[in-house]
């Protein structure tokens, strides 16, 4: 009986959440972990997912899964569980493991936990610890029914990456013409860049920031630190940066090692995109702003002198 | 353009989050329950395909009476009729089930619904109603326009975004800016008053999940704060104390 761990590559590199749900896998049954990868990959970078915990790599390369069409990649996950008589199917949080996952749990009739952040209690049949009401509590929950799917928040485990590279398996699944209907015409995306739910360090700036002009303050903080970068929501709506950065309860919601807040207030909704983050650094220049309540470590100033100067300290502790 | 909108009740988002009887029950005392944030957005962004291209639009709830206010809002603000199905939403299957069951009759052109709920943060009952209905569900979709039959459809992935386009009829989990929430206005609000709220009994339907116990977050420890012109000790910090660099 294996688990299968559907992983996702970012640019041809698998990415860590990915391999961290490998990881998460191998601490349920170190001898059984499948990992599936859909279009195109190079094969050293699928041997290395054996690094993480994967004794195999069920690898179904088609080029027409190059694109990550939500109904297509469902039924191939069904089938792959099929395949490799798997009754758990885990994968990270990510826009396209949500909407997957979801389908597959009706066709695979399986019960399904999301944003899980513990590994499962097996004393009494098989149940998670899942982050609700946007991180600001857990729930326990038992999934019924022979098959399982979790999805999980990222920083569940430890990375492990000190296993044998892994086998790859050629996996060529039937393709239902139907779920092609929907097609991807184009993607746009920033390249190059630390993607922010994968990011293990993250700086984010709000309003305080006064418009996008200033933004070089919290980039160059963020290459110093290899961080990715997030905002607030009003920043977003003014489109002062893109909607893929914006932070909270009705945005990305992260749990990096590493949150930054420099002139953001503290809003109960933006907390609630960031509240798992393990450490929270807030920069306000007022020293009631709610955040500081939140926070693990603060500094009461003007963004526009702490943060150069906090940039050139890290580039100068390199 | 028939549209089906399927809408959660759902604490306010200041809401303080407790629970009684030994963390099993979530502590509505003093909570406001909203109509969900992505939700509105569906709404939103169905009141305007409906100005555009003519139409009805329905909501539905699964649900007890306490949600009526919240459908009652959802009338206020464009929608034409509800449904609310009398049960408890037990879990994402059980709300699924419900949902294909009254639509798989009814033959809408879309089903709108929020990206996730943002109670259980689940963000399972769109695929699943999709697979059901065995039609495209595609989410988190920040744009939709329909043109000739046919969906434009925008969709959020991490670091940009990917440009879709999918025949009627299908499933969307929706998020902001798909369109900007709407106010009720005194208008809408008089007229919610008589428009349809049908209350119809669920179908039989399992449960794939419990909730055996909920728990919260261990409290923060107390904050450091760090002269402004003393930055290197925050570096210091956070590498020798937090060890996160
Ligand atoms: C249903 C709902 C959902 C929402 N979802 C989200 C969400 O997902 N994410 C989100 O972020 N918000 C969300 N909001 C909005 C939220 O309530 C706040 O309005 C928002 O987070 C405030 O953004 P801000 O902190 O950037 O701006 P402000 O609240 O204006 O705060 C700016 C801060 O910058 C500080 N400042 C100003 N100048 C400087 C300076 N020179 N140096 C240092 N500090 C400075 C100020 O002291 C202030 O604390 C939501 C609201 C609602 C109603």
């Amino acid at each position: 009986m294996s688990i299968l761990v559907f992983v996702e590559g970012d640019q041809g590199k698998i990415k860590n959440s990915s391999r961290e749900a490998v990881t998460y896998a191998s601490s349920i049954d170190q001898s059984s972990v499948v990992a599936l990868a859909l279009g195109s990959f190079e094969a050293s970078e699928l041997e290395q997912l054996g690094t993480n915990g994967a004794n195999s790599v069920l690898h179904a390369s088609s080029e027409r899964l190059n694109e990550g069409i939500i109904q297509v990649y469902a039924e191939v996950l069904t089938k792959a569980m099929e395949e490799c008589g798997a009754h758990t199917l885990v994968l990270a949080k990510s826009a396209l493991g949500d909407a997957v996952a979801a389908r597959t749990s009706i066709l695979s009739n399986a019960g399904m936990a999301s944003n899980v952040v513990a590994l499962p209690d097996l004393s009494d049949g098989f149940s998670v610890m899942r982050s609700i009401y946007s991180g600001k509590a857990f729930a326990h929950v038992k999934l019924k029914g022979a098959n399982r799917i979790l999805i999980l928040k990222k920083n569940t485990v430890e990375l492990k990456t000190n296993g044998e590279p892994a086998q790859i398996v050629q996996f060529s699944p039937e393709l239902n013409q139907e779920g092609f209907s929907t097609t991807i015409t184009a993607t746009e995306r920033v390249s190059g860049e630390v993607l922010l739910p994968e990011a293990d360090i993250v700086v984010s700036g709000g309003r305080g920031l006064k418009g996008p002009e200033n933004w070089h303050l919290i980039e160059d903080l963020a290459s110093a630190l290899g961080a990715a970068t997030g905002c607030s929501k009003p920043v977003s709506d003014m489109e002062w940066r893109p909607h893929h950065e914006h932070v909270g309860q009705t945005g990305i919601k992260v749990s990096p090692s590493l949150y930054i807040a420099i002139g953001i207030s503290g809003a109960i909704q933006h907390l609630a995109g960031v509240n798992s983050s393990k450490v929270i650094v807030v920069i306000n220049k007022d020293p009631d702003a709610p955040f500081f309540k939140s926070a693990d470590y603060g500094i009461v100033g003007d963004a526009f002198e702490v943060v150069p100067k906090l940039t050139e300290a890290i580039n100068a502790s390199k | 353009m028939k549209i089906l909108v399927c809408i959660t009740h759902v604490p306010d988002t200041t809401s303080r989050i407790a629970f009684v009887n030994n963390n099993s029950e979530f502590d509505s005392n003093g909570v406001q329950y909203i109509i969900g944030p992505y939700e509105d957005y569906a709404l939103a962004r169905a009141v305007e395909l409906k100005e555009e291209l003519g139409g009805s639009i329905t909501v539905l709830h699964v649900g007890g009476a306490e949600a009526d206010p919240t459908i009652r809002k959802a009338l206020a603000i464009g929608a034409d009729d509800a449904i609310r199905v009398n049960a408890q939403p037990e879990d994402s299957y059980y709300v699924a089930q419900q949902i294909y069951a009254i639509a798989k009759d009814d033959s809408y052109d879309l089903i709108l619904m929020g990206r996730e709920s943002i109670d259980y943060n689940g963000g399972q009952v769109h695929g699943m109603v999709g697979a059901l209905m065995n039609i495209p569900s595609i989410s988190p979709v920040m744009q939709l326009n329909i043109e000739n039959g046919v969906a434009k459809i925008t969709r959020e992935i991490e670091g940009g975004k990917e440009l879709i386009e999918v025949p009627l009829p299908f499933v969307a989990g929706c998020q902001e800016p798909i369109a900007e929430w709407k106010i009720p206005n005194m208008r809408g609000i008089m007229s919610a008053r008589s428009k349809p709220l049908q209350v119809v009994e669920p179908v039989d339907s399992d449960t794939m999940t419990s909730t055996l116990k909920f728990q919260l977050p261990p409290a923060k420890g107390s904050i450091k704060m760090i002269d402004a012109d003393k930055v290197e000790e925050l570096v210091a910090l956070l590498k020798n104390e937090a060890k996160v660099l």
